[in-house]
């Protein structure tokens, strides 16, 4: 995980946040998938704050004071109800925790690989797409032109 | 103040308008300068060389200058606008950004005031633009499909994007409702056309294509124009355009990347800088002899504001599609965009098909229009999700209205200084009652394909990003800003060439428009090289 100097976060917001990532996606062995709490996914979050840190450190603020600063105290299910509610709320700083732990998350090789996509960027491997089925054309391509043709009345400039 | 030796037309702004314009002037041997407030971007900077693609969408390559932040950037106040504002400040402009799509307008678009009684006519119709349309198509290099009964002919040199699994699925439905669908044109290039590669289906095209295959005028026009000889000077920001002893156009005062002043002389000034930036040097050019601002008399500079309300409906199938691994433009319907009276209202839109996500788009949309849980219940929802989803973009007609404008913000400024626009901007209830029209028509087809958990979301945040009207064409002085060959009535070395001059807004993505527009105006420049100021 990123140090605070390196992510612009407290000892205590990088302990906070790892309880919140965690619960927000948490590890799932039938999944095959870690949770946003996995030390190199956490570390990925925290480093990439950027622009965001003081909007996600005002989402971790609210959390703590939702929870009455005893969050990781608190039993699953209602850590569950506490983010879904805040996130629910909309917000600014809501959005942002959601967008950087989610931007980390689905980038993370194990997480990818598990939904069966290959861990790399677009670039230059890119995809195959492949063609369609372009005889379901044909029943549009008979029909006559619809378009408003105005050079009844005029054409060109006027 | 730096000087700088006189030039004959200088061009500010080097996006689709400008490279247009810089090309097909420099046949005349003209010396012509163009200055871009932007950088060149590389394609090693696009998003989708490195594995944050997903995440910079939201930081350096946002569609919105006030997220997007950069130094080149200028902010926009837009806070009294339920539509945000969307652009690129760079060489390409918004074409570096743009999703690729290339309808054209129709014939009856140039004519809404004859046929549906609504806004003005324009001073020009489709067929004095037709030829200027193909020769765009050729030189930004088109993929389609010609004999499309919803549009007029025209000829792609490329064939199509692939319909992939998404679009046969779309087509299914539309087959079974009896509706028009037809491939979409687009300047995804689909051979190698140009020095550009094929796509090989990054499926990143919006922030920037890094294979080069989608077109942008950093990498069609820009390349021809400087090979013949424009000058294009970058990290230029333009302040401020001044005029003569004879309220002629005289130059510009800019200010370079270190923020050094520098007044640029020229003959003729060509403004490219799009329907926000238009309107805003305009009014920051205001003088003794022009208090209102440059080439306003008619009150219109910033007027009319259209910015093409775009409600998409979402929803999701249980086949597994393309999902984020090709170009999201797929097949466009025709079937609403004419007048239809019964509909309860006047004009129409177009319906366009996209694919789906990536991974960390589709979460992150998701988890935020309510459809994907924290906790426990995330992955099972998420996997119902990536690569099942299917959307309809309702591209709606924006009519001009005065009160939707652009001015300057009494405090918001860049960093050099300038004052910066402000947008206050209401959705009309003709565009209100045609975007119902369209969500419940894209709802219905959604249905028909077999998608759940449908979803509208009426505002698009920061799109589509078309800025157009706000110094419009006309014959009559006192009713627009520019003739019908893009100069201005009150300087007449003084043309724009941008969005800023559209009339109405059609219900389709303008850039082929916008680009045809200024290669008619460039030929007719030509013309008239000898009688340009009379």
């Amino acid at each position: 995980m990123g140090n605070t100097a390196e992510t612009g976060l407290s000892a205590t917001e990088l302990r906070d946040l790892s309880d919140i990532a965690g619960t927000m996606i948490p590890e799932s062995p039938a999944f095959g998938v870690p949770g946003a709490d996995d030390p190199a996914i956490l570390g990925d979050i925290a480093r990439s704050l950027g622009r965001d840190l003081p909007l996600v450190r005002e989402a971790l603020a609210a959390i703590a004071a939702k929870s009455g600063s005893a969050f990781t105290g608190m039993d699953r299910d209602r850590r569950e109800a506490l983010i879904n509610d805040y996130y629910a709320g909309g917000g600014a700083a809501v959005a942002a925790l959601g967008r950087v732990v989610l931007g980390a998350y689905y980038r993370d090789d194990r997480v990818l690989l598990a939904l069966g996509m290959e861990a790399r960027p677009p670039f230059p491997k890119g995809h195959t797409l492949e063609q369609g089925d372009w005889s379901l054309l044909d029943a549009v391509r008979n029909q006559p032109p619809f378009w408003r043709d105005d050079r009844a009345a005029t054409t060109g400039k006027r | 103040m730096g000087g700088n030796e006189r030039v004959d037309v200088l061009i500010i702004g080097s996006g689709a308008s400008g490279a247009a314009m810089a090309w097909s002037l420099a046949d005349t041997r003209m010396r012509i300068l163009c200055l871009e407030q932007g950088d060149w971007i590389k394609s090693t900077d696009f998003p989708s060389n490195g594995r944050d693609w997903e995440a910079r969408r939201y930081t350096d390559f946002d569609i919105s200058p006030n997220r997007r932040g950069r130094d080149t950037d200028y902010p926009v106040n837009d806070d009294n606008s339920l539509m945000k504002i969307a652009n690129f400040n760079g060489v390409g402009g918004g074409t570096v950004i743009y999703t690729a799509h290339w309808p054209r307008m129709h014939p009856s678009d140039f004519r809404v005031k004859s046929l549906d009684g609504v806004a003005d006519d324009w001073p020009i119709d489709y067929w004095a633009l037709e030829r200027f349309y193909d020769e765009n198509d050729r030189m930004m290099g088109v993929s389609g499909l010609t004999g499309d009964p919803g549009v007029p002919p025209r000829n792609p040199p490329m064939p199509p994007i692939p319909l992939g699994k998404t679009g046969t699925h779309y087509a299914k439905a539309m087959n079974r409702l009896g509706w028009h669908w037809w491939p979409s044109d687009t300047t995804v290039a689909t051979t190698a056309y140009e020095g550009r590669a094929a796509c090989i289906n990054l499926g990143h095209c919006t922030p920037g294509c890094a294979q080069g295959a989608k077109a942008s005028t950093d990498i069609t026009y820009w390349p021809l124009a400087i090979r013949a000889g424009v000058e294009l000077r970058t990290r230029c920001r333009v302040r401020e355009i001044t005029t003569n002893e004879h309220g002629m156009a005289a130059g510009a005062i800019y200010y370079d990347a270190d923020g050094r002043e520098h007044f640029q002389p020229a003959e003729v000034v060509i403004v490219a800088c799009n329907g926000i930036g238009t309107p805003r040097l305009l009014l920051n050019s205001a003088s003794a002899r022009f208090p209102n601002g440059l080439a306003n008399s008619s009150g219109l500079v910033g007027k009319n504001l259209m910015l093409h309300p775009w409600p998409i409906m979402y929803g999701y199938v249980e086949e597994t599609l393309d999902g984020g691994r090709g170009p999201i433009t797929t097949m466009w319907s025709k079937q609403f965009y004419e007048t239809d009276p019964s509909r309860g209202f006047v004009r129409g839109y177009t319906l366009q098909f996209g694919r789906g996500t990536g991974p960390a788009t589709e979460a992150i949309s998701s988890a935020a229009a309510g459809r994907l849980p924290w906790g426990r219940d995330h992955h099972r929802i998420y996997r119902e999700l990536l690569d099942h989803r299917v959307l309809i973009g309702v591209a709606c007609e924006d009519l001009p209205e005065e009160h939707n404008r652009v001015t300057l913000d009494p405090g918001l400024k860049d960093r050099n200084g300038i004052p910066a626009p402000r947008i206050d901007y209401t959705i009309s209830e003709n565009t209100r009652r045609m975007m119902e029209h369209g969500i419940t028509r894209a709802e219905e087809i959604l249905t028909e394909a077999g998608a759940t958990r449908l979803h509208a979301s009426r505002t698009a945040l920061n799109s589509p990003g078309h800025l157009l009207g706000t110094a419009r064409m006309g014959d009559d002085p006192e009713r627009s800003v520019v003739n019908g060959w893009g100069r201005c009535h009150d300087v007449k070395n003084l043309f724009i060439v941008d969005g800023s001059i559209w009339v109405t807004s059609g219900g389709v993505n303008p850039t082929s428009t916008i680009q045809a527009l200024a290669l008619y105006i460039a030929d007719q420049m030509k013309q008239r090289l000898a009688t340009l100021f009379d």
